[in-house]
């Protein structure tokens, strides 16, 4: 469980997202986003194709990387949701503050 | 960095006047790295015995998180002191679920409704909202230190 970072050949930092984005774990995608927003980096796709469950502190924790990168100039895409997450981000309206594709291909060429 | 888990279940059979009921009862530390290991035992014993729908498993999972973490970082400032308290009465019909911290407690429906514009954007705010959109019925003690959840078996 954890986070991993590539980058794609078209320059997209990829982060991929292994298990769980909760309480106890938001503050280390922050800082990988953080640090790669410092190294320059402008296209971000976070994906969560073997994400099993987002808790609220991990939807808050989304909210700031993606006004961070906003403010930088920046682009995030999110992809790879299951149902039940995909329901979550319905049900706090967040699905109309990301730019959600289902798989990270799609997210890729849509930047 | 997670302390020493020293969570504990006990299951007993209990008669409240109708019919039996299987309660499961659970104390952790006020320490979010225990709170997957929690979510995991509650929601086993919650379902044991019984054919629970993914939206049952998903939604039980999704309230005990979030009334954990509220619990332990709103209510108990993660002061690993103090204790959450977790109760689930079963039944074959619902779950009913009650999550009690030591803190001072808070006005449930002084919370803002986190689907206003003004509140979209902001990174806190959505744990109570998705409870009461996931749960059939919510109820909280006067003191507003602890959350009772109540979900029909789906």
């Amino acid at each position: 469980m954890g986070f991993s970072q590539t980058k794609d050949p078209r320059g997209v930092t990829v982060v991929e997202v292994d298990g769980q984005l909760i309480v106890g774990n938001r503050q280390e995608l922050k800082d990988l986003v953080q640090a790669a927003t410092d190294r320059g980096e402008r296209r971000l796709l976070i994906d969560f194709s073997r994400t099993g469950y987002i808790d609220s502190s991990g939807l808050g924790a989304l909210v700031s990387i993606s006004k961070r990168i906003r403010e930088a100039g920046g682009e995030l895409r999110l992809s790879g949701l299951n149902d039940d997450l995909r329901s979550l981000f319905e049900l706090t309206k967040l699905d109309t503050l990301f730019a959600i594709t289902e798989t990270p291909e799609q997210a890729l060429t849509s930047f | 960095m997670t302390s020493p888990l020293r969570l504990c279940v006990r299951r007993t059979s209990a008669s409240e006047g109708r019919g039996s009921a299987t309660l499961v009862t659970l104390r952790l530390p006020s320490d979010v790295g225990c709170i997957e290991e929690a979510v995991e035992l509650v929601t086993r014993h919650c379902l044991a015995g019984h054919q629970a729908t993914r939206t049952t498993q998903f939604r039980l999972r999704v309230v005990l998180s979030e009334a954990l973490t509220n619990a332990i970082v709103r209510g108990n400032g993660e002061d690993r002191s103090k204790w959450v308290d977790v109760r689930a009465e079963l039944v074959p019909e619902s779950i009913r679920v009650s999550v009690t911290d030591e803190g001072p407690g808070f006005d449930p429906d002084a919370v803002p409704e986190p689907l206003q514009p003004d509140q979209l954007d902001e990174a806190t705010g959505r744990g109570l909202y998705l409870i009461r959109k996931l749960v059939d019925t919510v109820q909280f003690n006067e003191r507003g230190n602890s959350i009772c959840m109540i979900l029909r078996r789906r």
